[in-house]
């Protein structure tokens, strides 16, 4: 061990008590004896899906156990001191002054009933690392540091005053603002998006780059990690996968499972050409919700071919989940009609008739809060074989299980309940119930968002396997440009309400670009070095070229 | 205009107009009782002659809209009508005894809000552990039992026992500040008990569920003392359902004591309702009614009040 090392990590084991019901509480490993150092001005990316416990180690640098966690082994060093040894006093002096922690929801994380800048420097005056004012003039200089607007006065706001973005920003300089010598960044980007994901991305690795601390960069985004870590840690479910530079996780993993984080997404979907008449026609639909005085989507017209995907992609607020609304019968436009299968369909879903149901099938972001909890997946994919074709005994029970196959899950899962799936299980079950009502549209919205990129994955190949059997249309709504590569036949950008692009998927995404569609195209992180410093500089010079 | 004002302004103009409905209903309640004022008054010496005659003179063969407007016009001046029991002004006689119950309802509520917030918060910070348990306990118990009950147990010990303090509250114009606290003590520490275990219960409540929040871990995470969280990030944003049960309780301690001043022989509001209640003396029990109302409303128009201005989001809008 060197003497820069900073922070040093030995057999780290954490657990968890559960309480199955009807059983003695069980103590359950998360982390199995994960080891690591850190040197002083180093950045360590922690890389894993969901459950492979990442944030867990990033927490346990504060010696802190979220929820019912608890650290059972191990060492952690920090500053020449092992933390899991010493007390809660010990402790309180750690968090806050040498180790600083900035979460994935700072939208959450600030406490909305106190103004920003009492915020950001009450662990600097708490643990005495600044006085007040100090503090405050140092605020002041991160905000500024860190691209804020108004740095002067930004501190004086509350947090509902302040965006997401800038609030992920503000959240960096609390964290900087003591000077620690160790920063835990759990996911800060993950809830942007993408355009502003490249701003907050580069405002942090700036503000790591000049106080010369120690971080540690938590995400599931191997490209996003890429741009700022040293090196890279990658873990499966609370174990050690791979530990190496940057460079070389990304460019010569060694290990199957890093291989197939590097290479994921590598769906190569061929695009179908617009054919004979679309199965689903959107015209010229205005529409603004209740109660509101301006119009959330403006003159929105775009068409879905049978057997094909038509993917609408845009940020939060550009109002693509509204016009599923629309679409779906729940947000009557103010102008503008749908046709679905050559008849017109009435704006509101009290004039539709069973038939217009049952064609027109759903799939939602989360998965687990569209199941009914106390339904069993033989249930949930049954009611609509029984309520769309009368379906009951044996008959039904033969079609469930065929759907249960082509959803590759099986008849074993028949009596499971959602609590005992998988998120990606969960997703399936959701395409089977809709399947399950033989749609010729499903409205997909943000189905892989909430899931790991590998299991995404699986998700998208199931969907483009059961358009080819089915000749079902999709139309895909997300976020996530890799997605729409993967699974579209034609594309609609979406930005304020309007379609700002749209056609076959090789002409949107091939220059020359709009304004909009190629900032988005351009913010999307790939997987290589220096990427973030390219565009970055590719932008200051198209923007002083103006 | 900032929308915190026009919600403000909307919660005022509600709290008068509802007053206004109940001023009806409570006029319209006095109605439909059976028999009128008239021949509460005559009783058995009542002719039909003499009624009529009685009724002519007080107006009772006006339509009931126009007697109506009639008592409400007196009210809004200050003129609540005589009684008929004793012949006075009501609100001088309810002018003095407003005062008694507002005097002892400013003692408990002195000494009982503070005291339940902070054992609601000693319980969030001990939770689950003896501290916790014995607030609980302590709290349910006295909640449980009956005012006269605590009431009696406490004059026993305090008063009879040990001779601390008098076992009559009563209190008059003559007596000194420092005399008439001592002679509302006990009074005042069985209402403390009363509405102790509500308010405390509640605090305890909506701090804990402000505890599940992501920001209760960032400040966590800062390194400050778990009472440090409780009360500069929890509580700030518990204050809403705080303050309404504070003022559900206040409410109590000004309309619903009568068991209390009963016990401890106190002139207040109460004993004053209930007496004229059982002499039917109508226009009294219509002036009760109505300040009761008043209070309710107005207390509880101010918890309103103050949730809202406690909501940043509005106090600050973007």
């Amino acid at each position: 061990m060197s003497d820069d090392t900073f922070l040093r990590v030995r057999d780290l084991k954490i657990g968890a008590t559960a309480y199955p019901p009807g059983e003695p509480p069980k103590w359950i490993e998360i982390v199995h004896g994960v080891s690591f150092d850190l040197e002083k001005g180093k950045v360590l990316g922690l890389i894993g899906e969901s459950g492979a416990g990442k944030s867990t180690i990033g927490l346990a640098a504060l010696g802190y156990g979220r929820g019912g966690v608890d650290i059972s082994g191990g060492e952690v060093w920090v500053n020449g001191r092992n933390i899991l040894a010493s007390g809660m006093r010990d402790l309180r002096r750690l968090r806050g002054a040498e180790v600083t922690y900035v979460s994935q929801s700072a939208a959450a994380s600030f406490n909305p009933a106190k103004k920003l800048m009492e915020q950001v420097i009450e662990a600097s005056v708490r643990h005495g690392r600044f006085s007040k004012s100090k503090a405050e003039k140092r605020a002041v200089e991160l905000f500024a540091k860190l691209g804020l607007p108004d740095p002067e006065t930004i501190g004086n706001r509350y947090p509902h005053q302040v965006s997401g973005g800038q609030l992920q920003r503000v959240m960096t300089a609390m964290a900087l603002c003591p000077q620690p010598d160790l920063v835990v960044f759990d996911e800060p980007t993950t809830a942007l998006d993408v355009t502003t994901q490249i701003d907050v991305l580069k405002a942090i690795k700036e503000a790591i780059a000049d106080t010369g601390v120690a971080a540690i960069y938590i995400t599931h985004d191997l490209a996003v990690v890429a741009q700022v870590a040293d090196d890279i840690m990658v873990l499966r479910m609370g174990e050690k996968v791979e530990y190496g530079t940057t460079d070389q996780i990304i460019n010569a993993p060694q290990e199957d499972y890093t291989r197939a984080l590097v290479s994921v997404r590598s769906i190569r979907h061929e695009e179908k050409h617009p054919t004979d008449e679309p199965v689903l026609s959107v015209q010229n639909i205005t529409a603004r919700y209740r109660g509101t005085s301006f119009d959330v989507l403006h003159d929105v017209s775009v068409d879905v071919y049978p057997g094909q995907t038509l993917a609408v992609v845009g940020e939060s607020g550009s109002g693509k989940s509204t016009l599923a609304r629309v679409i779906t019968g729940l947000l009557p436009p103010r102008d503008g009609q749908i046709e679905f299968t050559g008849r017109t369909l009435s704006p509101a879903l009290e004039g539709r008739t069973r038939e217009d149901l049952r064609e027109l099938q759903m799939i939602y972001q989360m998965a687990d809060v569209a199941m009914n909890p106390r339904h069993t997946v033989g249930t949930i994919i049954g009611r609509p074989l029984e309520f769309y074709f009368g379906l009951k005994g044996a008959a039904k029970k033969k079609r469930i299980k065929e759907l249960l196959d082509e959803i590759e899950m099986g008849e074993g899962f028949l009596d499971r309940y959602p609590a005992e799936l998988s998120g990606g299980q969960k997703q399936r079950v959701c395409i089977a119930r809709a399947l399950a009502a033989k749609p010729k549209l499903i409205i997909c919205d943000e189905v892989t968002s909430a899931l790991d990129p590998l299991v995404a994955d699986g998700i998208l190949k199931l969907l483009l396997n059961l358009q080819k059997s089915e000749n079902v249309a999709y139309l895909f709504i997300t976020h996530d440009i890799a997605t729409v590569r993967a699974i579209a036949d034609s594309i609609a950008v979406m930005y304020q309400g309007r379609v700002q692009r749209y056609g076959v998927k090789s002409t949107v995404l091939a220059p020359p670009f709009d304004d909009y569609t190629d900032l988005l195209l351009s913010s999307v992180p790939e997987m290589e070095l220096g990427w973030l410093e390219e565009v970055v500089e590719h932008r200051r010079m198209t923007s002083a070229g103006n | 205009m900032l929308p915190v004002v026009k919600l403000v302004a909307q919660r005022i103009a509600l709290g008068v107009l509802l007053l206004f409905a109940t001023s009806i209903l409570i006029f319209v309640g006095t109605l439909i009782l059976p028999g009128d004022v008239a021949q509460a008054i005559l009783g058995q010496s009542a002719t039909p002659q003499s009624l009529a005659n009685l009724r002519e003179e007080m107006g009772l063969n006006d339509p009931a809209w126009l007697r109506y407007f009639q008592w409400l016009g007196g009210v809004l001046q200050g003129d609540l009508g005589t009684s008929l029991s004793n012949g006075r002004d009501i609100a001088t006689q309810i002018g003095a005894r407003l005062g008694n119950t507002l005097f002892l309802a400013f003692w408990a509520a002195i000494v009982a809000v503070p005291l339940a917030i902070f054992l609601g918060l000693l319980a969030v910070r001990y939770r689950d552990r003896w501290p916790d348990k014995l607030i609980s306990g302590f709290t349910l118990a006295s909640i449980s039992l009956p005012e006269f009950f605590l009431g009696y147990v406490l004059i026993f010990f305090f008063a009879v026992k040990w001779r601390w303090f008098p076992s009559v509250a009563t209190i008059y114009d003559s007596m000194s500040f420092g005399q008439k606290l001592d002679a509302i003590v006990l009074p005042a520490a069985v209402l403390t008990l009363v509405i102790l275990a509500h308010m405390m219960r509640m605090t305890r409540a909506a701090i804990l569920n402000v505890m599940q929040s992501a920001y209760i871990e960032t400040a966590e995470l800062k390194g400050l003392t778990t009472f440090d969280v409780i009360r500069k990030h929890a509580f700030p944003n518990a204050i809403a359902p705080i303050v309404n049960v504070v003022m559900l309780n206040l409410a109590y301690l000004v309309v619903g004591v009568v068991v209390v001043e009963v016990v401890f022989v106190y002139p207040g509001m109460g004993q004053y309702l209930v007496d004229h209640v059982s002499k039917r003396d109508v226009p009294v029990v219509q002036a009760c009614g109505l300040i009761f109302a008043a209070v309710y409303i107005g207390l509880n128009m101010t918890a309103d009040i103050v949730s809202i201005l406690a909501n940043p989001r509005l106090r600050h809008p973007k």
